[in-house]
């Protein structure tokens, strides 16, 4: 058989091939459909549901349900729920990026030990942990009967059941999602950049901040978005530990519902804290790509 | 010893004590809060001082003694069973399909997979509830299954992408090439070199559903309340000794867990 006698045959076999590749392909793609099936009927179509909710009423159309969420009292929430997490991602960083930093250096056996010691958490029960917290920090609670023990209050500190005991709550739930991401990207950093550093003169707090910090920024990023977006639509902790005092968004939706069954409310501040969240989050992967897109030419 | 230096820039050990001193503060804070409550479980006192003054197993007896807390721990335990069967089979198989796909909408897809993972509970707690209402799914085991299910997905591809990253899918192509089918050479050829993720990934999903609170506090009720919605109404109304007890037992069944996925990921 020669080339010649080979060649008419050959675009026919091509587009043979083409299709019988994206045959596969889309099987492939099928594989994904049981999965695609439950979360677009649980997840996607009910989000749809709800923003129809928040803006069609028994009259129509209506802009009330948003119109009241300029309320005094809503106001308010939104403020709690911001301060709360900026709050908890503050000290998720105060915390945690020391943590990590430690972490990342030593060596792999206690490594590991160490990140034991951050997965234990994360694999407890949220309200277990919850519940250890209100058992603590309560009014005749273990820290309270020790600090009065050793003289160094007289009345019992009010610790929880308020913002206090709901940030040191969260801040335990948090602190396993910001130290994880940023562990696996300090693992990464190149430590010959460092020694360098420190034979052009520079001082170790100035390789520090100037080499290390900026290496460590997507990681940071990572942790720090994690908790923020978490933390913004939390419900349990603030719920136990804020004892009716801590009104956080989560709670306002959960009361309209559950308590009030407004439904237009509910729905209305559920598509509010959708956006927030999904803005965050897409605003932080432009950034990201952007600084990515940068750091690439 | 402290004045050997412990970075490349030189800093000595004892320069950066407060470090070591503020990690072990912190490791503090992550582990013994949680432990403290197995000593305080056994405590004879409603008010479960530390250290107890007298030892007994009352808070025990009295979570064995009680029909209501063994039934929500039996729907738990069954949800979070049916869940990690469901999670398990359906994740795996979409972190398959999409990772050996090279079609563009695999990212799409993706992304679309992992939003429960990023939408506030509360939120995906309401939505179910809503779809649950009309075909009459709210407190019953199929449809606390079928809610954390979609939790779990995420965390199941998660592991089992990453697992897939160190398999050559080319392995694969070599058994067809000898004339298996493509499930077969999924079964005989990836599935035993990525089994350890996916057991890791049913672990996740196992324990992701046992201790979801938010979704069984909305659509859960009635005789079929989860352990974590009993709990989590007793502690809020008033807090009830007995959940030292259960939290104790939580502890236990939470490091088995851990330490079989450990064993798992030594494994890979």
């Amino acid at each position: 058989m020669t080339a010649a006698d080979h060649q008419p045959d050959a675009p026919m076999n091509e587009r043979a091939l083409d299709r019988q590749a994206r045959a596969e392909q889309r099987n492939l793609m099928a594989l994904s459909l049981p999965a695609f099936i439950l979360v677009g009927s649980l997840v996607l179509l009910p989000m749809g549901w709800l923003f129809w909710m928040s803006i069609y009423g028994a009259d129509g159309f209506t802009a009330e349900n948003y119109t009241r969420l300029l309320h005094p009292s809503y106001k308010k929430t939104l403020i709690t729920t911001f301060e709360l997490a900026f709050l908890v991602t503050g000290l998720c960083i105060l915390l945690g990026y020391p943590l990590a930093y430690l972490a990342s250096q030593l060596k792999p056996r206690m490594a590991s030990l160490v990140l034991l010691c951050v997965l234990f958490p994360f694999w407890t029960s949220l309200l277990v942990r919850t519940y250890a917290w209100l058992v603590l920090l309560q009014r005749r609670g273990l820290i309270n009967n020790w600090l009065m023990e050793w003289g160094l209050i007289d009345t019992p500190l009010k610790l929880v059941h308020n913002f206090t005991g709901t940030t040191i709550g969260m801040v335990h739930i948090m602190l396993p999602f910001f130290v994880l991401p940023l562990y696996a990207s300090m693992k990464t950093v190149d430590y010959d950049l460092m020694k360098a550093a420190s034979n052009l003169g520079a001082s170790p707090v100035r390789a520090f901040w100037q080499i290390y910090v900026p290496l460590t920024l997507s990681g940071l990023g990572a942790g720090v978005i994690l908790v923020f977006v978490l933390s913004l639509g939390f419900y349990v902790t603030p719920a136990l530990l804020g004892g009716g005092r801590v009104m956080m968004w989560a709670m306002q939706i959960e009361r309209s519902m559950a308590v009030y069954a407004d439904w237009g409310a509910a729905s209305a501040l559920g598509v509010v804290l959708l956006v927030m969240t999904l803005g965050i989050l897409w605003a932080f992967a432009r950034l990201t790509g952007a600084i990515g897109a940068t750091e690439g030419k | 010893m402290l004045n050997r230096p412990a970075t490349d820039t030189q800093v000595t050990h004892l320069q950066r004590l407060w470090l070591y001193v503020l990690c072990g503060l912190v490791i503090f804070f992550l582990i013994v809060p949680t432990l403290l409550v197995i000593p305080m479980s056994f405590s004879d006192s409603r008010y479960l001082d530390f250290p107890p003054e007298s030892w007994s197993l009352r808070w025990y007896r009295a979570y064995f003694n009680s029909p209501e807390w063994l039934q929500a721990t039996a729907v738990s335990f069954q949800v979070a069973f049916l869940t990690m069967l469901l999670a398990t089979a359906t994740g795996t198989l979409a972190a398959y399909g999409l990772h050996a796909t090279r079609a563009r909408s695999s990212r799409y897809m993706t992304v679309l997979l992992t939003l429960p993972m990023i939408i506030p509970v509360i939120l995906l707690a309401v939505g179910i509830f809503l779809t649950f209402a009309p075909v009459g799914l709210n407190s019953t085991i199929g449809g606390l299954m079928l809610a954390h299910t979609i939790l779990a997905i995420p965390l199941v591809m998660i592991t089992v992408t990453a697992g897939m990253q160190n398999f050559d899918i080319n392995q694969e192509m070599v058994a067809r090439s000898m004339g298996a089918s493509r499930p077969w050479a999924f079964l005989t050829v990836t599935l035993p070199q990525i089994r350890n993720s996916v057991m890791s990934g049913a672990l996740l999903a196992f324990i992701i559903s046992l201790d979801e609170v938010v979704i069984a506090l909305l659509i859960a009720g009635g005789d079929k309340a989860t352990l974590t919605r009993r709990m989590f109404l007793a502690l809020r109304d008033e807090i009830d000794p007995t959940i030292a007890a259960i939290s104790t037992l939580l502890i236990a069944f939470s490091v088995l867990m851990l330490t079989l996925s450990q064993i798992l990921q030594s494994r890979k």
